[in-house]
């Protein structure tokens, strides 16, 4: 099951964490109590421009120093601090929540054209495959992802979410059948400034999986959602597709419908199936995709999971469930069911 | 002192009470081992190869054939077969050859490989209801595509595609040759592939007329005996198959006898009546995979860059590294042929005990590309031993792009795999040259036996994948996830890259 809820303020007027909080708690039905997450983009104004990396560790007194030493060698610790908690009856603090706050050294990576962000990806993959007791959960700038293993409002309370101001939220809600009671299985999943939060299983993880790792990312979270993450960030990121066109490629067009396109389209579209078999996604899924610009959120090609969207003013809702939308705006407008494969697109307008 | 008879492999009897004397079985049997005697039929089981073809056609189901009446003293070690082989030796001092595939009982690690299924958290999908996708490419395709997008204008692709085989379903047929197999037998396989919409090839034996108007389904070879190959035959083809080695006999030629080239195939083939067809161990001119780039480019040239390049090996220890070159020469597909893949004529020598096993060396091609980077470079094509649709499947997870069959072809036309196409007599009329005999086959009636296979199997495969959850078959392939070994050992998990059953 699990229900998401995606919200963008396309004027980029900033959003408190508890309206967030209390729409995903209208979608308790859709969890079971073991994980719960949110993402927030400008929460970090001060420290805009480095990468904030929030870490949880097993054991601050063995685990941080291997961590300090790595970020150390690849590049300056601007600041860090333990992330601020507040003790919640039904949640067994198994982690301990940092950020770090980074600027990677890009004469390290003299090859590439994106130096810094192939660092950092580095790291997170590096850290994560390790499993040293510390485990990168969010590496992008000015964002941070929060999350444990708990019901929606205890992990918001867990964490105070109402403190955090962002302009675009994701959230999800869990039942898990995988990784049960795991605090990094939890969505959102992020790298670098992707989150996915997503609904559903993937049945083509293992060639996504594949596909992924001949680029060089390693799945260490032992559930499907990181693919998506890793999907986007090479299509859009590394290939360079706009973000309709990596959806294209995750959930194409059935051919019966490519064939009846008019030629040009029919090529670009059936280029894009050749290329991109490999990424596409299977199974039954609604996934909402954030970057610091823009949310997307789209379903699988026969639309098995749920999705609505609306709007208001400035601000494009996705989500699940529409009461989860009313939850946060009861007046909210042209609530609209995307079509199977069909993305929903919000932009900033700047 | 001579060594004298060996025991029956098979014994034949005709039921008198049932049998109505229509001779039947006379006409029928290629191999000599009816004969009439006065009113009575007479019968040489010594003769018989169990190809069935008097038993197919008895009306009265009088005969039966008995395997292995009598049998030597059981020993584990001195089996039957190596006994005989001693003895055959003994006598000729001859290489024994066979046809059909390897005869050894090897394991068959697709019997130890089972498929998942969708239960409650992801639902199956039903493809009676629903869209099944089994359309697959076959050729080169990009890394990565540059796709330019300005607002109010048309999306344009800027990217140049390299041209891709479409195929309605992941199984094609692989080369048999007009030689090797009768030219009634081409023919039913090809109105096949022609109607649903798939491919075959035309084996190392040229392009007979009457399959001109199949061309298009039809790929055509070019072998180290280069039989049959001019530039109008290149052109013909939908593709080009440049044929390294073959399953049932890596590292050796081929040999067609004498016998079996008539006026029709030594036309084909573009050799003279009678004389022996010998296709040379290497091609002479491919001694490195540099001279094979230059072959893959030589072609394409040729044919204006118009036709995908596939290069055919037989499936070796060293499988991998090979098709990671293959790859890299600007061939669009590697075939690679399984130790199971079945012959007209090979040193058994050979057939029994060289090469590996397809299902292995799919997984470690497959691997070994993606390590490289390249595994979009080439389609993988597998075949060599598979045998029904669940191989499809499942080779398919280990990470095909599509498959070759050729014996299960040959079956749905009525071989019983007697495996002895070698002698050139099959009683089916298809592994024979003999007018009086492929006359047995109909073009028509057999084209709509191999249509029905693949169709059945098409559609097994289809329900296969919405169970798993799956409606493309995109995401099936190089889906190790959805296979577990059952009884496997931890090494070849390893190679197959699959978890065992209950993990
Ligand atoms: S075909 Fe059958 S019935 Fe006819 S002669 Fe032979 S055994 Fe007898
Ligand atoms: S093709 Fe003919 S000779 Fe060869 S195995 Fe089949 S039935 Fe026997």
């Amino acid at each position: 099951m699990c229900g998401i809820i995606g919200v963008i303020d396309r004027n980029r007027q900033l959003m408190d964490g508890g309206k967030i909080r209390d729409s995903l708690a209208m979608m308790d039905e859709r969890g079971s109590g073991e994980g719960a997450g949110y993402v927030a983009y400008g929460i970090y104004p001060d420290y805009k421009d480095y990468y904030a990396l929030h870490v949880f560790f097993d054991n601050i007194r063995e685990n941080k120093a291997p961590l300090d030493n790595l970020l150390e060698k690849w590049g300056t610790i601007v600041h860090d601090e333990q992330i601020k908690t507040y003790e919640q009856p039904n949640i067994r603090k198994v982690h301990t929540p940092w950020r770090y706050f980074f600027r990677p050294d890009r004469s390290l990576m003299p090859k590439s054209t994106t130096p810094d962000e192939d660092i950092v990806t580095h790291l997170v993959m590096k850290v994560n495959a390790e499993k040293n007791g510390a485990l990168i959960f969010s590496s992008g700038k000015n964002l941070g992802v929060f999350k444990a293993a708990g019901w929606p409002e205890d992990v918001a309370n867990f964490y105070r979410i109402e403190d955090y101001k962002g302009y675009l939220w994701l959230a999800h809600n869990r039942y898990p059948t995988n990784t049960s009671g795991w605090w990094g299985g939890a969505h959102p999943f992020n790298l670098l400034n992707w989150s996915v939060v997503h609904n559903g299983e993937i049945t083509s993880y293992g060639t996504n999986r594949k596909y992924i790792e001949s680029y060089g990312y390693k799945c260490t979270m032992y559930t499907d959602t990181e693919v998506v993450a890793y999907l986007v960030d090479l299509l859009v990121r590394k290939h360079g597709l706009s973000e309709e066109m990596a959806v294209r490629a995750l959930a194409p067009p059935f051919w019966a419908e490519i064939d009846r396109m008019p030629p040009k389209k029919q090529e670009l579209n059936r280029a894009i199936r050749l290329t991109y078999g490999p990424a596409l996604m299977n199974g039954p899924f609604a996934i909402c995709v954030a970057n610091e610009n823009s949310l997307v959120g789209f379903t699988d090609r026969i639309k098995l999971r749920p999705l609505v969207s609306g709007e208001s003013g400035d601000r494009l809702f996705i989500s699940s469930e529409e009461s989860a939308i009313r939850r946060i705006d009861p007046d909210v407008e042209n609530i609209t069911m995307p079509k199977a494969g069909e993305p929903v697109i919000g932009r900033l307008y700047s | 002192m001579s060594i004298g008879s060996t025991p029956l492999k098979f014994r034949v009897t005709i039921d008198p009470d049932r049998c109505m004397n229509c001779g039947r079985c006379i006409e029928n049997c290629s191999y000599g081992v009816y004969r009439r005697e006065a009113d009575s039929i007479r019968i040489n089981s010594r003769s018989c190869v169990a190809c069935h073809r008097c038993l197919a056609f008895c009306p009265r189901d009088a005969i039966e054939i008995e395997e292995k009446p009598g049998d030597y003293r059981s020993h584990p070690v001195w089996t039957r077969e190596i006994r005989e082989a001693v003895f055959n030796q003994a006598k000729t001092g001859k290489i024994i050859s066979g046809g059909m595939g390897n005869a050894l009982p090897y394991p068959i690690i697709f019997d130890r490989l089972v498929l998942d299924a969708c239960q409650v958290t992801n639902p199956s999908i039903d493809p009676l209801r629903e869209p099944m996708e089994l359309r697959t490419y076959i050729g080169k395709k990009p890394s990565s595509l540059s796709i330019r997008e300005r607002p109010g204008m048309d999306t344009e692709l800027l990217t140049k595609l390299s041209s891709n085989l479409q195929i309605e379903t992941p199984i094609m047929i692989g080369h048999m040759s007009y030689g090797a197999i009768s030219l009634p037998a081409q023919q039913a396989m090809a109105r096949a592939v022609h109607r649903i919409g798939t491919f075959m090839g035309t084996g190392e034996g040229g392009l007979h007329q009457s399959l001109y108007p199949y061309q298009k389904n039809m790929i055509v070879q070019v072998a180290s005996g280069r039989f049959g190959v001019d530039i109008d035959y290149l052109e013909r083809g939908a593709a080009i198959e440049i044929k390294i080695g073959q399953g049932a006999k890596p590292g050796i030629g081929g040999h067609l006898p004498g016998e079996k080239v008539c006026a029709d195939v030594a036309c084909t083939r573009m050799i003279p009546e009678g004389s022996d067809a010998i296709s040379p161990a290497p091609h002479h001119d491919i001694y490195s995979i540099e001279d094979l780039k230059q072959l893959v480019h030589g072609l394409k040239e040729a044919t204006e860059w118009k036709k995908p390049v596939f290069v055919k090996i037989a499936a070796v220890h060293n499988s991998a590294a090979i098709a990671a070159g293959i790859a890299r020469s600007g061939a669009d597909a590697v075939v690679i042929d399984g130790f199971r893949g079945g012959t007209g004529s090979a040193p058994v020598v050979f057939r029994d005990h060289v090469g590996i096993p397809i299902e292995a060396a799919i997984a470690s091609v497959d691997a070994k590309l993606r390590q490289q980077g390249i595994r979009h470079k080439v389609s993988i094509i597998a075949s060599g031993g598979i045998r029904q649709s669940a191989d499809v499947a499942k080779i398919i997870c280990l990470g095909a792009d599509a498959v070759y069959i050729g014996t299960s072809a040959l079956v749905a036309m009525g071989c019983r795999v007697c495996g002895t196409c070698n002698r050139g007599v099959c009683a089916w009329g298809i592994a024979t040259q003999k007018p009086e005999l492929t006359k047995r086959l109909d073009p028509e009636a057999n084209a709509v036996q191999v249509e029905n296979l693949i169709h059945g199997w098409t559609l097994e495969l289809a329900e296969l994948m919405g169970a798993a959850g799956i409606n493309s078959i995109e995401s099936l392939r190089g889906n190790r996830d959805r296979l577990r070994g059952y009884m496997l050992d931890e090494g070849l998990l390893n190679v197959l890259d699959v978890k065992t059953v209950g993990a």
